[in-house]
């Protein structure tokens, strides 16, 4: 139980350390501005037409308040923290009066389910099949397959999905590519509910395995095929262990563990392109209201979604690292 | 040099075709310094024409070529790919060596450092910078930016290196012949970390010239300078697909995808050249 302890021990305190850089980093970033935010939105919403110079004042004086830029840096930095811990980042200034806050969390579970059936799919598909080129080599299938995924590895998660959007949504045009529903059909336990979200979930699913199959297949055939050599599994072969048995067992097992190391490490940037392909397909989650935040200058909704992806992301990694030690009897028992 | 080009490209087929497919693209790039028009100029050709003898790609909604476009927006995206590579391949070799060869409080202070910016996730803080800087955002700064979060993977690769090549008998006498840490680094070390760089390199090419796509065909660049991206986002823009100007679209995505996969081949082959170990698996040992 020591060995698990002192585990758990480092896992927080690298949690807390990347959710305190995190923040910080986004707190320095806005800092950096050579705009000033408040001055952006009163032009924004002067734009319309003449406003009185009193009511500007008064507007630029709410605003302050609102983006919790009054007092010292220090203060400002203390306050941001503020906010981040209490999940209160203001109204928000495109879809006012709603609170940013209840915008992400109606969001939320559109990416997160998103995601992570996608990640379950990708990690689970690309390891299987990374770990089978790796044990059968000679296997034609596999190489060609493994061609496949090599070619698409590389391509950004946007180009991808723009080219599924382009297939079969207008050379054949079967499957939804806005939405995560259909608009007329309330949120319900229904057969049809259920069916839409499948349907509407397919593309932007299909994008994030396609982009991220490549880098698990990859590593897993590389791992798996530097095991085959090792010495427990040459005496494995020679003691007449079954074939499907050395590769479960002996083989793939292990290659497992810093395949799931990788996962969490790969997190952030599953994240990135969850945000693009929301973006492309109009997918109702985080990603799409961060870029439409972006095109609309709403700066409490900007700095509300990075902020709360960052605790999100390191939250993500910290659960994973909480299941390592069920799976490496090492950390286990250390 | 020229030898072991000349070696990869005679027996190792996927070196040979990645060598040939990023050579075109670049030569094709490097055609626009000789282009016809200035690559800025709008409205200065007949709009929405399709590909013909004398359009070969056709031209934009926007009266552009998208040939000339799309050798300057190709030279672009590379050159911002380089710029984030060189930059951040100066980032990872300093913190990688420096941690691996000083070890104890120093190695674990800049990995911890690491591992933090492992976990952060990319694209939502390069939004956050272009959100903040808006119009004063250039290629330069996104470069920079996108720099200083690309070379974590790397310098943890760059250590494990450094690491054994430390507890190496030369080492030891570098140290004792009085060479100071900054000479034994760079005299001593550097020449065997020089391949792990080189073929990181490759790969965070690849993955600075991802991220320049991505960002600017959000339109979350300078749209006004040609590149990959923002010639798709200028697309979408004027509804191209909608309109049937397929040609506007589909020709920078073929050229893309053909730089990204050229890229890619020289990448896995190179690193295959540089560890043996792959080497001797191909021939079947």
């Amino acid at each position: 139980m020591d060995g698990f302890a002192k585990y758990l021990v480092r896992r927080l305190f690298q949690f807390f350390l990347v959710i305190f850089l995190g923040v910080s980093l986004a707190f320095v970033i806005t800092k950096l501005s050579p705009v000033d935010p408040v001055e952006q939105s009163v032009s924004l919403m002067t734009n319309f037409g003449a406003t009185d110079p009193r009511a500007v004042e008064l507007m630029r004086e709410a605003l302050q308040e609102l983006y919790g830029l009054k007092g010292s840096m220090i203060e400002q930095y203390l306050g941001f923290w503020g906010r981040v811990l209490q999940g209160d980042f203001g109204p928000s200034l495109s879809s006012f009066p709603t609170p940013v806050m209840s915008l992400i969390v109606s969001a939320l579970p559109w990416t997160v389910g998103l995601l992570t059936l996608a990640l379950i799919i990708t990690w689970t598909l690309g390891n299987l099949l990374g770990a089978l080129a790796g044990y059968y080599r000679n296997n034609t299938l596999l190489k060609l397959s493994g061609a496949a995924i090599m070619a698409l590895h590389p391509v950004p998660a946007y180009i991808i999905g723009l080219v599924l959007l382009l297939a079969f949504g207008f050379i054949w045009p079967v499957l939804p590519i806005s939405g995560g529903a259909q608009m007329n059909l309330q949120p319900a336990f229904s057969f049809d509910y259920i069916r839409s979200l499948i349907l509407h979930g397919t593309l932007p699913a299909l994008t994030l395995v396609l982009v991220g199959i490549g880098s698990w297949f990859i590593s897993m055939r590389s791992l798996v095929s530097n095991i085959v050599t090792d010495d427990h599994v040459v005496y494995a072969e020679l003691g007449g262990v079954s074939s499907s048995k050395i590769f479960s067992q002996y083989v793939a097992r292990n290659a497992l563990l810093p395949q799931l190391t990788g996962l969490a490490l790969s997190l952030g940037n599953v994240f990135g392109g969850a945000v693009i392909t929301e973006f492309l397909f109009n997918y109702p989650g985080v990603g799409r209201l961060l870029i439409q935040g972006i095109y609309r200058g709403d700066y409490s909704l900007v700095l509300g979604v990075t902020t709360m992806s960052i605790v999100a992301v390191a939250v993500a990694v910290f659960i994973i690292d909480l299941i390592y030690p069920l799976i490496d009897p090492r950390v286990r028992h250390g | 040099m020229f030898k072991i080009l000349r070696d990869l490209l005679r027996y190792n087929r996927e070196f040979a075709i990645g060598f040939v497919l990023t050579l075109g693209i670049f030569l094709f790039a490097l055609a626009h310094f000789w282009a016809p028009m200035p690559d800025s100029a709008i409205y200065l050709l007949p709009p929405d024409m399709p590909p013909s003898a004398q359009y070969w790609f056709g031209t934009t909604s926007r009266g552009q070529d998208v040939l000339w476009q799309m050798s300057s927006a190709i030279w672009n995206t590379m050159l911002f790919g380089i710029t984030v590579t060189i930059l951040s391949r100066l980032l990872a070799v300093a913190v990688g060596m420096i941690s691996g060869y000083l070890g104890g409080k120093w190695d674990e202070a800049l990995m911890t450092l690491n591992d933090t910016m492992i976990a952060l996730p990319n694209i939502p803080i390069l939004l956050l910078v272009y959100f903040v800087m808006r119009d004063s955002m250039s290629w330069p700064v996104l470069a920079a930016t996108a720099a200083l979060l690309g070379w974590n993977y790397d310098a943890r690769l760059i250590r494990s290196v450094t690491l054994s090549l430390r507890t190496r008998e030369f080492t030891r006498h570098a140290v004792f012949a009085g060479m100071s840490v900054p000479q034994i680094l760079i005299r001593q070390h550097l020449p065997y970390v020089m391949p792990v760089i080189f073929f990181t390199a490759m790969n965070n090419l690849i993955w600075a010239i991802g991220l320049e796509v991505t960002l600017s065909v959000l339109g979350f660049s300078d749209i006004n300078r040609p590149t990959i991206g923002g010639m798709i986002y200028w697309a979408n823009q004027h509804q191209a697909i909608i309109a049937g100007i397929w040609w506007w679209i589909a020709f920078p995505i073929v050229a893309i995808v053909l730089l990204f996969l050229g890229l890619f081949l020289l990448a896995i082959s190179v690193n295959e050249y540089i560890d043996p170990r792959s080497r001797l698996s191909r021939m079947g040992v």
